[in-house]
């Protein structure tokens, strides 16, 4: 299983902030799965084809495209405003 | 040391601890505050979400980070999470160092990051009701110019 967390603007926007997916429903790549979830309408492709999206990858930040593992926790957020 | 807290803190007291430190020859401290407007409107209040458990890997590695750059004695970063109000304090980064231009320029690579690397968001409350806050280009470019030199 792994788990797919949203926050702040898009946890808002998609009416989601985590989503289980069983091993076996869930792609073997983050751009794969960034394909899947946008599957599941306009605002989910909104949030996972902007530009500006960041990812994090079990808790750290990553730009680059990774293999899924079982247990994984992936994480879709805007720009930080912290401060 | 990393608070992530809604409670306010007080300044003076985390300063003095910083002061105790021997071989401290410099302490250096940045309070951050909520602003009362923001884009022209009027902010009535502020609401900070965060990530649990990535906000506090995020700023040790900032830590970390600094302490490999500069020779750094001790450190404290504070954020608060939650509802906060203008004039709130939200954040504080205490540095203690040797000698002030390593603790002055560790306050600020610290405070550079975290505006874009921790997992923090503002949401403010104005008269048109609530927007979330957008990341600002100038935050970008602080941060960044850290790695041009």
């Amino acid at each position: 299983m792994i788990k797919i967390l949203f926050f702040a603007g898009y946890r808002e926007k998609l009416g989601c902030d985590s989503l289980k997916l069983n091993s076996g429903e869930y792609p073997e790549t983050l751009e794969a799965l960034r394909v899947k979830l946008s599957e599941k309408g306009a605002d989910w492709q909104e949030v996972l084809e902007d530009k500006r999206t960041l990812v994090a990858h079990n808790q750290a930040m990553t730009r680059k495209d990774f293999t899924i593992s079982e247990g994984d926790e992936i994480a879709f957020f805007p720009p930080v405003t912290g401060g | 040391m990393i608070s992530i807290q809604q409670e306010d803190f007080n300044p003076g007291l985390e300063q003095d601890n910083l002061s105790k430190l021997t071989g401290t020859g410099a302490v250096v401290t940045f309070t951050g505050l909520v602003r009362d407007e923001n884009l022209g409107d009027d902010v009535g209040g502020l609401y900070l979400e965060h990530y649990p458990g990535m906000t506090e890997k995020a700023l040790q590695e900032i830590i970390d980070e600094a302490a490999a750059r500069w020779p750094l004695q001790a450190i404290k970063v504070i954020h608060r999470v939650g509802q906060l109000h203008p004039g709130d304090r939200i954040v504080y980064v205490g540095v203690a160092s040797a000698h002030r231009r390593a603790a002055f320029e560790i306050c600020e690579f610290v405070m550079d990051y975290l505006k874009t690397r921790a997992p923090f968001w503002k949401r403010e409350t104005t008269v048109d009701g609530e927007r979330w806050v957008d990341a600002r280009e100038s935050d970008k470019q602080s941060a960044e110019r850290w790695y041009e030199e």
